[in-house]
């Protein structure tokens, strides 16, 4: 061995940096608590204390950080909603994503892919022209475009017509972009505890402390704490924490399955979506064929594989690319969606004074990430909702105001 | 691959059913509203029935339909486990008084 090597090694000028600081312990007081240690949890306490200047808080993640559906998404960044709500609160996540890795100094591997929705049936041309016109009209780079667009900007596809569903055209989103999901919650983390925020891994809530009618803090394996303001960021167990709160929500949990393949060669540059084959597709830095499909046909909480998914996903990608045939699985994974009725988010206040909620983020949540903690710190600051959450209040459904963006949101449900 | 039994075809591959969601019961019947509070307390109930959800981690009562036979049966289902516990006929579940809005 090199002498000079281990000289370095050892000597103690030269020691590694740790990327995150030393965990504090466990106080019995904070201003903030937010449960949750994912990327929504993370980036809103990173903006309470950068923007808004409260830095006492506690971040409470039961398992270990971004452990839940930040690291088991698809990493899909776009805006091409269909409502004008969804369209800009999306837009507004993806400018923040664009200067995020130099804000947050590491590096997220953000790649501007563009992102085809494949139309197979008349009904869904009529559709994507339907959000190309909305998205054009809000000022979001969204085109309808034909065979021949596709072909040059993905020739790989099959746009035969010897398919079951042939290919007619497509929804286009040039702004399409995937990211390294783990990065952006590492980054956030990074970023809040620099200003002082807590992260307290390990750390599950058993239960929410009401004083007449407004929360005052939390039970946890690690004892009580109290609190002046609680956030819950939990997508995947909305449901069961909310109703510590005593809250009832309009969310169904269902797990979304996916799945990626060995490494191939760069051969896939744009986001492949197909609504009608229930598919979607992208390739990864290192090559991997990131797809996945529609969410599981029940609810449940159990985040297992099952071998229907992966066959029913691998019809429609085979009828996409034949020439895949020979491809193999790596690994599958399952994550816990919050589905609501209406395929939006819920966010802002609740009926509990001084508890506020961040749930409903289906097979949506990882493209929102920057702009929930944004707008949700904002909230909590407040105590109000800003105009571009208003529309995503759990009390819309009290008032029959759904955002419906079923056509958009994801595949085939 | 998945079994359920169907309460009148018996075991079958689970991709012949569909969940119908949670056993829910509409608000009572009630007079037309009579002030805006009134209006207010019908609408909260039918928000409730229409949107709302348990949504529980554990043993769930939900509605199920095997579609080749158009049959809609009651099954109990541990949504921890992934496992169904019970299945039987939705009568077992109907022909008690329940106030299910239909008066009787």
């Amino acid at each position: 061995m090199p002498l000079g090597l281990l000289k370095y090694g050892l000597r103690k000028k030269y020691q590694g940096r740790r990327y995150f600081p030393a965990a504090a312990p466990l106080r019995p007081c904070y201003d903030v608590v937010i449960i949750g240690g994912g990327g929504h949890g993370l980036a809103c306490a990173y903006y309470l204390a950068r923007d808004w200047g409260i830095r006492n808080i506690a971040v409470l993640e039961k398992g270990w950080l971004a452990s839940g559906n930040t690291a088991r998404n698809t990493a899909i960044i776009r805006s091409n909603y269909l409502t004008p709500e969804g369209a800009l609160f999306y837009e507004e996540s993806l400018e923040l994503y664009r200067s995020l890795a130099n804000e947050l100094g590491i590096n997220l591997m953000y790649s501007e892919r563009g992102h085809l929705t494949l139309a197979h049936t008349d009904a869904a041309i009529r559709t994507s022209r339907w959000r190309a016109e909305v998205n054009k009209h809000l000022g979001i780079d969204s085109e309808l475009v034909g065979v021949d667009e596709i072909r040059r900007l993905c020739p790989q596809l099959d746009l035969s017509d010897k398919t079951s569903y042939p290919i007619l055209g497509a929804l286009y989103h040039p702004p399409g972009a995937i990211a390294r999901h783990d990065a952006v919650a590492w980054g956030y983390a990074r970023g809040a505890m620099e200003r002082g925020v807590e992260i307290h891994q390990q750390t599950e809530v058993t239960g929410i402390t009401i004083e007449h009618g407004r929360v005052t803090g939390v039970e946890t394996n690690r004892g009580r704490i109290s609190a002046g303001k609680v956030v819950q960021a939990v997508a995947g167990m909305s449901s069961v924490l909310a109703r510590m709160a005593g809250l009832k929500l309009p969310i169904r949990s269902i797990p979304l399955q996916a799945c990626v393949s060995e490494p191939l060669k760069p051969f896939l540059d744009p986001i492949i979506v197909s609504g009608s084959l229930h598919v979607y597709v992208s390739q990864s830095a290192r090559g991997e064929l990131v797809m996945g499909g529609s969410t599981d046909p029940y609810p449940l909480y159990s985040t297992r594989s099952t071998l229907d998914f992966t066959e029913g996903l691998m019809g429609p990608m085979l009828e996409l690319f034949p020439f895949l045939r020979h491809a193999k699985v790596l690994r599958q994974w399952g994550g816990i969606a919050d589905m609501t009725p209406d395929f939006s988010p819920i966010m802002g206040l609740t009926p509990v004074k001084n508890y506020y909620i961040d749930a409903g983020w289906g097979t949506w949540g990882f493209k929102a990430t920057p702009v929930s903690g944004k707008r949700m710190a904002e909230t909590i600051a407040n105590d109000r909702a800003p105009e571009l959450l208003r529309p995503f209040e759990l009390a819309r459904f009290d008032r029959l105001q759904q955002v419906g963006e079923r056509g958009a949101a994801s595949v085939g449900h | 691959m998945k079994i359920i039994h169907c309460p009148l075809n018996g075991p079958r591959n689970a991709q012949e059913f569909v969940c119908g969601g949670e056993v829910k019961f509409p608000p009572a019947e009630s007079a037309a509203p009579s002030d805006a509070a009134d209006l207010e307390e019908n609408t909260r109930g039918w928000v409730d029935y229409i949107f709302m959800e348990e949504n529980r981690a554990g043993v769930v009562r939900e509605w199920w339909c095997h579609v080749a036979s158009g049959y809609w049966f009651i099954a109990e289902r541990d949504t921890i486990s992934d496992t169904f516990l019970r299945t039987y006929p939705s009568q077992e579940l109907m022909n008690r008084p329940v106030n299910n809005g239909t008066g009787s």
